[in-house]
């Protein structure tokens, strides 16, 4: 559990730190709450040239609401995330991430960037239609959650890029519920569910966690549910695995986590419509 | 039986809940662990370990590591041949031959499981050292890998060990040559194959070793359970006399068996800070950790119990295959044997046999982990018992009544040759179900069952053998373990009063410190708080044989205790002679020795003391001091035992199993300190649950470890456990003068087959009769897949279905 060396920078404002980034070349890399990178840092894994701590960037820290949504600084914390109530399902998402020690350090804009779609805040962002704001040398520019996820620990971020803020629209009158399966507590999930509901199913959004290389949107089951009754949420998660093709691991075959995902779709829906 | 005056005599401090004296500095970062300890000009070694499971080492260029300015050497094994001997293996089993290669620290050649050490860096700093060891590069010529234990038995399979031209170790047995015979007059003869998989020691604090060699002395400081006998075996290695070496366990965070060892890293840094004459030292990666200290369990068990229709058990043979691993560690092969010695249970079996085959495998080496053999046999016996019950349709409480061995019948001769000193395991069980409500649960099993929510519960009533142990019954001419097992004391009393009490037990978390200073306090007459317990140190006190097997308490307590009685007596004697009275008229009460009947006239502990030490005025003939000495070696070994159940519900659609409740009686004997037992109940009860449910060492087919870190190592954490219902009863031993017993590894003893029978019990009306530990949501949705003909379930091994041929 020894890193091997690197340069170390941590610069006092936005700009100064994207020049570092850049200056630092490919092998550069954010440290934000350093539960991602620093694992993978000790166990050889990663190994950057440069880190540049995002430390002293207070201007990113913080949700404000602003024009019929929220904007949430970059290194606000889980544990800050989750104590935002008003961000309704992402604050509720993010009470279950991990542990309190890794949510006292861990950052929204962190764990989006890091791009593992075990993590649970890339199908919340995808189930609320949210974004992310990226700073670069040519400026700024909004990703939307549906662009923003590539594959396994790929995202739109180009390496001279920093994630500025997360936006999140306001979801007045959505009721939500977010199913994490998991052996431990702190476990990343086998599978995780994220489900909205606007009023009397108007509106339907579903996302899962781990089931591939990015976070995933169960068109199926939404078409199925929208405009329909809580009656139809049965038949509907029967859909839920439809097309996906989740990896097998330690804890789940591929199979598994299909049967999860349809069982955890119809929980997690009927406890949204039970909100 | 062994008789000594009995205590206590003193304040009373037996028996109270008293806080453990050792956490303040350990839970506020003052603690001093080996990785603490600075050496002056200490350098840092890094180890390279194999990626392959199998291999020849074709060659290993080092001149890239070596042309680094920071680094002072590089070897490998063929650069340390002035070893004396390899490794040591501490069984040599009378009129059995153990297949046991040549184990160095570095390998010699070839590299037979994943995380071999094949050579080392040392360096002037950790970083440098790691650093360097990514510049040692090894060729190897990989070759084929065995990693099912029931394959490496087969013709064909490939050889860990070329030269002896097989994988099976050894072949052992114990018990009735008659179990055969009572098997065919059986009613009926339940079978099953029962797999107890390969889990981790995983002590938070992982493997540390730092050597210092200077002017012809070495001092080794390690994180282990048995200093003594870490000199004892490294002086052969390296050809150091013992006088010459010192070793300091200071601080350990931790073994459950996992340093209860002689490793090659304490070998190979001694040797390295000889040939370099600077310290050097290694602190093992949570991932090298995980490679590379000890494994436990990893068995396939087949067993057969011979059942009359009415519930009574007539015989039992048990066969216990034993994936030993790729090398032999110090008691590498005689781990699944002392669960022979409890495979009668807490049962009256006319008939019981256990026959052992030992297998390499190209993994790392089994060995110790807490129960050490008790739990594997354990969890086949009240797996088994409630297996029969369900096929006889009994309730498997009433079975394990009916052939409890009764009260009255202690101390017992059982089957497997070993008498079992006390019990009352009808009291135990009916404390439980006091506890637990067993009617009540069922009515409220089957309206959750209308529900379609399924309940399930789960008993295990135990017993262990424990109190490591009588020489003569364990040593070379006994089982044959190459060594003594008693224990020993030294109790010295300071001119002022106070008492360094030594002990050759040597804790890593269990509480001496606190629990012999309860003992000492009462039987000198002094107060825990002026008794300071020292321990882990070879310099500082007599040769001593560590901590394992619970027998901290049953032979080093009762050494401390004896030592202690020998002191007061003296005390005594001082006191009659100042006081001009008696000896025999002198009592210890209240902290003082007193004449009996005439209070006002007593002496302290302290009075005392000066008077032994400023000795003017003492009897004729007596030598100066206060200080006495104990060897202790026990007459029999000690036997705890208890009822556990469990009480779950299984999310059949998911396979996730909620643990609800955990209820316990557990009995070892009088308490010395009610917290410190149930301290270790629930550290106990947690590493139990946690084979049963979270824990596996998983390699994959071709050798690789799959599960390197805690994030697939599923350690589990107080958010996976209930609030823990324990009780006790208290059936003295007639063994030592406390009439104490172990309760370090009951816990673990009894948890793994309390959750796997609930789960079963909850899965029945699925169709699933038999599941294997560990079970996780996959393997419990698996199962009830299968059991309702839908999709891939396990196969049918993984079902207790015995294959046939390994019988």
């Amino acid at each position: 559990m020894i890193p091997p060396e690197f340069e170390y920078t941590a610069p006092e404002s936005v700009d100064e730190a994207l020049q570092a980034l850049t200056q630092g070349g490919e092998d550069a890399k954010l440290l934000a709450g350093g539960h991602s990178l620093i694992p993978l840092m000790k166990m050889r894994l990663a190994a950057p040239s440069l880190l540049v701590d995002m430390r002293k960037l207070s201007d990113l820290r913080g949700i404000e609401r602003a024009n019929g949504g929220f904007r949430i600084g970059a290194l606000t914390t889980h544990a800050q995330v989750s104590q935002a109530s008003e961000l309704g399902v992402a604050a509720h998402a993010a009470g279950k991430i991990a542990d309190q020690q890794v949510r006292n350090r861990g950052t929204i804009g962190g764990s989006l960037a890091h791009g593992d779609s075990a993590s649970d805040m890339p199908a919340v962002l995808l189930a609320a239609e949210g974004s992310v704001v990226a700073r670069g040398p040519n400026g700024e520019r909004e990703i939307a959650a549906t662009e923003f996820f590539q594959d396994f620990f790929e995202t739109a971020l180009a390496d001279d890029e920093m994630i500025t803020e997360v936006r999140l629209p306001a979801m007045d009158g959505w009721k939500f519920a977010y199913e994490k399966f998991t052996r431990r507590a702190e476990d990343w999930a086998m599978v995780g569910v994220c489900a909205m509901v606007r009023g009397d199913f108007e509106d339907v959004r579903v996302a899962f966690t781990n089931m591939g290389g990015t976070p995933i949107r169960a068109s199926a089951v939404e078409e199925a549910l929208r405009g329909q009754g809580r009656g139809a949420i049965e038949q509907a998660a029967q859909a839920a695995a439809e097309g996906t093709d989740p990896p097998g691991d330690l804890n789940a075959t591929a199979d598994y986590k299909r049967h999860l995902a349809r069982v955890l779709t119809r929980r997690a829906l009927e406890k949204a419509a039970a909100a | 039986m062994s008789t000594v005056e009995a205590g206590p005599t003193g304040n009373g401090y037996v028996g109270q809940a008293i806080r453990r004296k050792e956490d303040p500095p350990l839970i506020t970062g003052k603690g001093r662990y080996t990785d603490d300890i600075v050496l002056p000009g200490q350098l840092w070694a890094a180890i390279i370990r194999s990626p392959e499971a199998h291999a020849r080492i074709v060659s290993i260029d080092k001149s890239a590591a070596e042309a680094r300015d920071d680094v002072r050497i590089v070897l490998t094994g063929e650069d340390m041949t002035d070893l004396q001997a390899p490794l040591p293996m501490a069984w040599v089993p009378p009129g059995v031959e153990i297949k046991t290669p040549e184990h160095w620290p570095l390998a010699r050649g070839k590299v037979c499981h994943v995380g071999d050490a094949v050579a080392v860096v040392v360096a002037d700093d950790k970083y440098a050292a790691v650093d360097a060891a990514e510049d040692v590069i090894v060729e190897y010529d990989p070759l084929p890998a065995v990693v099912d234990v029931e394959e490496a038995m087969k013709d064909g399979s490939p050889l860990v060990h070329e030269q002896f031209g097989t994988n099976i170790t050894h072949e052992w047995g114990l018990g009735s040559e008659d179990v055969e015979e009572a098997l065919a007059a059986a009613d009926v003869v339940v079978e099953r194959r029962v797999v107890n998989h390969r889990t981790a020691g995983a002590a938070i604090e992982p493997r540390a070793v730092a050597a210092d060699y200077r002017a012809g002395q070495l001092t080794l400081y390690t994180a282990t359970q048995i200093p003594h006998l870490v000199r004892l075996q490294l002086a052969g290695c390296l050809g150091i006399a013992e006088e010459h070496f010192r070793v300091v366990a200071p601080d350990v965070g931790g073994g459950f068996g996992s340093k209860l060892n002689v490793y090659g890293e304490e070998c190979l840094m001694a040797y390295l800070s000889r040939r370099l004459e600077t310290p050097v030292r290694w602190t093992a990666t949570r991932s090298e950790d995980m490679q590379a200290a000890v494994h436990g369990r990893d068995q396939v068990d087949y067993a057969r119990m011979g059942m009359k229709r009415d519930g009574t058990i007539v015989a039992l043979h048990a066969k216990l295959i034993a994936d030993l691993g790729a090398y032999q560690q110090l008691l590498t092969p005689f781990i699944p044997s002392f669960g022979a010695f409890v495979m009668s249970g807490c049962y009256k079996i006319p008939s019981v046999r256990t026959d052992i085959v030992g297998v390499f495998t190209n993994k790392f080496p089994t060995d110790a982990i807490r129960g050490a053999g008790r739990p594997e046999a354990t969890h086949l016996i009240e797996v088994m018992v409630d297996q029969a019950a369900a096929e006889l349709g009994l309730d498997p409480v009433e079975v394990r009544r009916k052939n409890f061995i009764p009260k009255e019948d202690f101390p017992a001769d059982v089957a497997p040759g070993v008498t079992y000193d006390s019990g009352d395991y009808h009291g135990s069980l009916d404390r439980l179900l006091g506890t637990l409500d067993y009617e009540g649960f069922r009515a409220e099993q089957a309206r959750a069952r209308e529900e379609g929510r399924y309940l399930g519960i789960g008993f295990s009533t135990y017993m262990e053998i424990c109190g490591l142990a009588p020489s003569r019954a364990v040593g070379p001419s006994g089982v044959g373990i190459q060594a003594g097992f008693w224990e020993s004391a030294v109790v010295r009393v300071h001119p002022s009063g106070g008492a360094t009490v030594w002990t050759g037990t040597s804790p890593h978390g269990q509480g001496h410190d606190t629990g012999f200073a309860q003992i000492v306090a009462d039987r000198i007459g002094s107060t825990p708080e002026q008794v300071e317990v020292i321990h882990g140190d070879t310099d500082r006190g007599p040769f001593g044989m560590g901590t394992y097997g619970s027998r901290s308490l049953a032979v080093g307590g009762e050494s401390v205790a004896r030592a202690a009685l020998k002191v007061a007596d003296k005390a005594k004697k001082i006191a009659a002679h100042l006081l001009e009275a008696a000896p025999d008229d002198i009592e210890l009460r209240d902290g003082r020795y007193q004449v009996k009947g005439s209070p006002d006239k007593g002496l302290t502990l302290a009075d005392i003391s000066l008077a032994a030490y400023v000795p003017e005025n003492i009897p004729d003939g007596m030598e100066p001091g206060l200080d006495e000495t104990n060897f202790y070696d026990p007459e029999n070994f000690v036997f705890p035992f208890g009822a556990h159940a469990a009480i779950v519900e299984v999310d059949a659609e998911t396979g996730k199993v909620d643990l609800k409740r955990y209820v316990c009686v557990d009995d070892c004997g009088p308490a010395i300190n009610p917290m410190l037992i149930d301290g270790q109940v629930h550290g106990g009860i947690v590493h139990g649950v946690a084979q049963a449910m979270y824990e596996q060492v998983v390699y994959d087919d071709t050798g690789q470890l799959v599960t390197g870190t805690f994030v697939d190592y599923a350690l589990p954490t107080a958010a996976e456990m209930p609030t823990f219902e324990t009780d006790r009863t208290e059936t003295p031993s007639p063994v030592n003068s406390m009439g104490v017993k172990g309760v370090g590894e009951a816990g673990t003893i009894a948890a793994s087959p309390t959750i796997v029978n609930a789960v079963t019990d909850a899965l029945r009306p699925l169709g699933v009769n038999h599941i294997d530990m560990p079970v996780t949501p996959l393997r419990v949705w698996q199962a009830i897949e299968a059991a309702q003909g839908r999709g891939s379930g396990p196969r049918a091994s993984e079902q207790g279905v015995p294959e046939g041929g390994a019988q």
